[in-house]
C-alpha cells in the first residue's frame, strides 16, 4: 500500500513519466517499507563536501552522478585548484603553472553547488556547517577532504613568514614559483638543500622526484651545482630506481644524507637561511624546506584527528571513527598501506560516495578495492612507477597482490615509455575530476 | 661512516648540554635465519662509554632488540673546558673510539 501510494507520487511530481523515474520510484518505496526514516535523507539528502582537490572533487562528482536527485555541495576556498602532481616540472621550468590550474566550472554544471567561501566551524551535532560568510550549512553526510597543514610545532624557526624564504612548495600555487624563481636567481656552484620530512607525510616519493628534476635543471644551466637532500628517513619509497637514475643522469650532482647519516633536520633559522640536523648545520644557498605534516586544520576543528594529528576512519566507508556523518577522505585520513598521492584520494574520495550512496539508502556498503599509482620524473622523458592495490584489514587499508614497481634494471625506451604514461595519467586523472 | 658527534663548542660554566652520537652498525640480532636457515651469527654493540676529561660521565649496554646505527642522545654539566671522548665496544672484538672539545667560560 504504503509501496503503491509513493509511487503515484513519483508519477504525480515528475512528468512527463519517464522509464528512469518510474524505476527510481519503485526501489525508492521499497526502501520506504523497510526503514520509513531513510525516506527523508534519499529523497532530500544533501551531501556537503569540504574541500575541492583531488579528493573532494572525485567524491562530490561521483556523488551527483551516481544520486542525480540529491543535494550535493563543494565547499572550496579557492575559485582555482593548482595540482600538485606534475609541480615538480614548473619549479625546473619545464612546465607552466597554468598547465597545473582547473577550476570547478564543469563540476557545477555536473550539478554541484560549488560554494567559494572558507569553513569557520563544523557543527558535527548539529550537522551544520559554517562558512566564513555567515552561512549554515546542514547535512545528512560531511565528506572531509581537507589534504594537509605543516606542523609547524615540530620543526622550531619554521612558519608561514619562514616559508617565504624557505619555500616548502608542497602545497601548489605561489610557493612552487617561488622556489622556481630562487632556482632561477642562485649562482652556478650553489648549492639547493631539500629537506624532508618523516613519514607520513604527503606523496612520500615527490621530494626525491623534485631532486631530480632541480638536477635536471642545475646540469643543463648552472652545471656546478650541487643538490643536498637532508632526510628524515632512511629508505624511501622506488629508492632503487631513484639511485640509479642520479647516477646514470646526474653523476655525483645529488648528495643525500639520511636518517643514520644525521639528516634528520631539527631546527631552521630563517634569518640565516641555515638548517640544523641532529650532527651538522647547513647554510645553502636555496634552501627547500618541506615540514612534518597533519591533517588539514577542518579536519582538527571538527574533531575528527587524533593524537598523530590524522584521522582515523573506517576503510569500508570513510566514516570518521571519532565524530558522526562525517567521512574523510586524501591526505587527511589515516590510510595505512595507502601512501597519500592525488590517485589515491581520487579512489577514496569514489568509493567514499558509493559508501555513503549505500548508507542513505540504508544499503550496506561495500569493502572497496583501492588502486593507488604513482608516478615520478626523473628528467624528460626518463619516468617509473609503482601502483599499488589496497583493501580495508581492520582500521587501515593493506596492500593486496597485483601491485608493481617498474623493474630497476631496463631500457631507456621503458623509462621514456613510462615518462609519457605518466603524462597520460595526468590528463586523464584531470580530466575525470575537473574536466 | 665514523661515528656522528655533536657536543656544544662552547657552553658556560654550570649549563646542561645535550651530546648526541650516532655509530654506524648493522646491530644483527643473532635471531635471523638466511634463506638455508642457518642463523646469522649475533653482532652487535655490547657498550657504550662517555668520558669527560677522562672521568666516566655515562654509559650503556646494549642489547639484541636495539636498532641498527645507535642514536644516543644524554645531558651533562658543562664543569670545565677539555675533552669528550666516547667508546663504542662490541662482538667479534668490534671498537670504535671518537672525541669532541668543548671550551667552558
Amino acid at each position: 500500500m504504503a509501496a503503491a501510494a509513493f509511487a503515484w507520487m513519483i508519477r504525480m511530481t515528475t512528468r512527463p513519466m519517464t522509464r528512469r523515474a518510474a524505476v527510481l520510484g519503485i526501489s525508492a518505496a521499497t526502501a520506504t517499507l523497510a526503514r520509513p526514516q531513510v525516506l527523508r535523507a534519499q529523497s532530500t539528502s544533501r551531501v556537503v563536501v569540504v574541500g575541492g582537490g583531488f579528493g573532494g572533487a572525485a567524491c562530490a562528482r561521483a556523488l551527483k552522478r551516481s544520486q542525480g536527485d540529491s543535494q550535493v555541495i563543494l565547499i572550496e576556498p579557492n575559485a582555482v585548484f593548482t595540482s600538485c602532481p606534475f609541480s615538480n616540472e614548473v619549479i625546473a621550468g619545464l612546465r607552466d603553472i597554468e598547465a597545473q590550474q582547473f577550476d570547478y566550472d564543469k563540476l557545477a554544471a555536473d550539478g554541484v553547488t560549488v560554494i567559494g567561501e572558507a569553513v569557520t566551524t563544523i557543527e558535527p551535532q548539529l550537522r551544520s556547517v559554517l562558512t566564513a560568510d555567515g552561512v549554515a550549512l546542514p547535512y545528512d553526510r560531511l565528506v572531509l577532504s581537507p589534504g594537509i597543514d605543516f606542523h609547524f610545532e615540530a620543526l622550531p624557526g619554521y612558519d608561514e613568514a619562514a616559508s617565504e624564504k624557505m619555500p616548502h612548495a608542497w602545497k601548489a600555487g605561489a610557493q612552487t614559483l617561488l622556489l622556481r624563481r630562487q632556482l632561477e636567481a642562485m649562482d652556478d656552484g650553489g648549492t639547493v638543500a631539500i629537506a624532508v620530512p618523516p613519514n607520513p607525510s604527503r606523496c612520500p616519493p615527490a621530494p626525491y622526484e623534485r631532486a631530480s628534476l632541480i638536477a635536471h635543471y642545475l646540469k643543463a644551466r648552472k652545471p656546478r651545482s650541487k643538490v643536498l637532500i637532508l632526510d628524515a628517513k632512511d629508505t624511501f619509497s622506488q629508492q632503487r630506481l631513484f639511485e640509479k637514475a642520479w647516477k646514470e643522469l646526474y653523476g655525483d650532482m645529488i648528495e643525500r644524507i639520511g636518517l643514520s647519516q644525521g639528516g634528520r633536520v631539527t631546527s631552521v633559522d630563517p634569518s640565516t637561511k641555515t638548517i640544523v640536523t641532529e650532527f651538522g648545520n647547513y647554510t645553502p644557498d636555496v634552501a627547500n624546506v618541506i615540514p612534518p605534516q597533519r591533517a588539514g586544520h577542518i579536519a582538527e576543528i571538527t574533531g575528527a584527528t587524533d593524537a598523530t594529528g590524522w584521522c582515523p576512519i573506517d576503510p569500508v566507508t570513510f566514516e570518521s571513527k571519532l565524530v558522526k556523518d562525517v567521512h574523510v577522505i586524501g591526505d587527511a585520513c589515516l590510510g595505512g598501506g595507502i601512501p597519500k598521492s592525488a590517485s589515491a584520494a581520487s579512489a577514496q574520495g569514489k568509493a567514499c560516495a558509493a559508501a555513503i550512496v549505500n548508507l542513505l539508502a540504508g544499503r550496506a556498503p561495500e569493502a572497496p578495492r583501492l588502486t593507488g599509482v604513482c608516478y615520478n620524473t626523473v628528467a624528460p622523458g626518463y619516468g617509473f612507477s609503482l601502483a599499488g592495490n589496497y583493501q580495508p584489514r581492520g582500521d587501515i587499508f593493506a596492500e593486496v597482490e597485483g601491485g608493481a614497481t617498474s623493474p630497476v634494471d631496463a631500457p631507456r625506451e621503458l623509462r621514456a615509455r613510462e615518462a609519457a604514461e605518466a603524462e597520460r595519467w595526468f590528463q586523464t586523472i584531470t580530466a575525470d575530476t575537473f574536466g | 661512516m665514523a661515528a656522528l658527534i655533536n657536543v656544544p663548542a662552547k657552553a658556560k660554566r654550570g649549563d646542561i648540554i645535550e651530546i648526541r652520537t650516532l655509530t654506524s652498525h648493522i646491530m644483527e640480532t643473532g635471531f635471523r635465519r638466511t634463506m638455508d636457515g642457518a642463523l646469522v651469527p649475533r653482532d652487535i654493540i655490547t657498550s657504550f662509554t662517555c668520558r669527560y676529561n677522562g672521568a666516566e660521565i655515562f654509559r650503556a649496554d646494549l642489547f639484541p632488540a636495539i636498532a641498527a646505527n645507535p642514536y644516543l642522545s644524554f645531558f651533562t654539566v658543562a664543569k670545565e673546558s677539555g675533552k669528550f671522548e666516547f667508546e663504542w665496544i662490541g662482538d667479534n672484538g668490534y671498537s670504535s673510539t671518537a672525541s669532541a672539545s668543548i671550551t667552558v667560560e
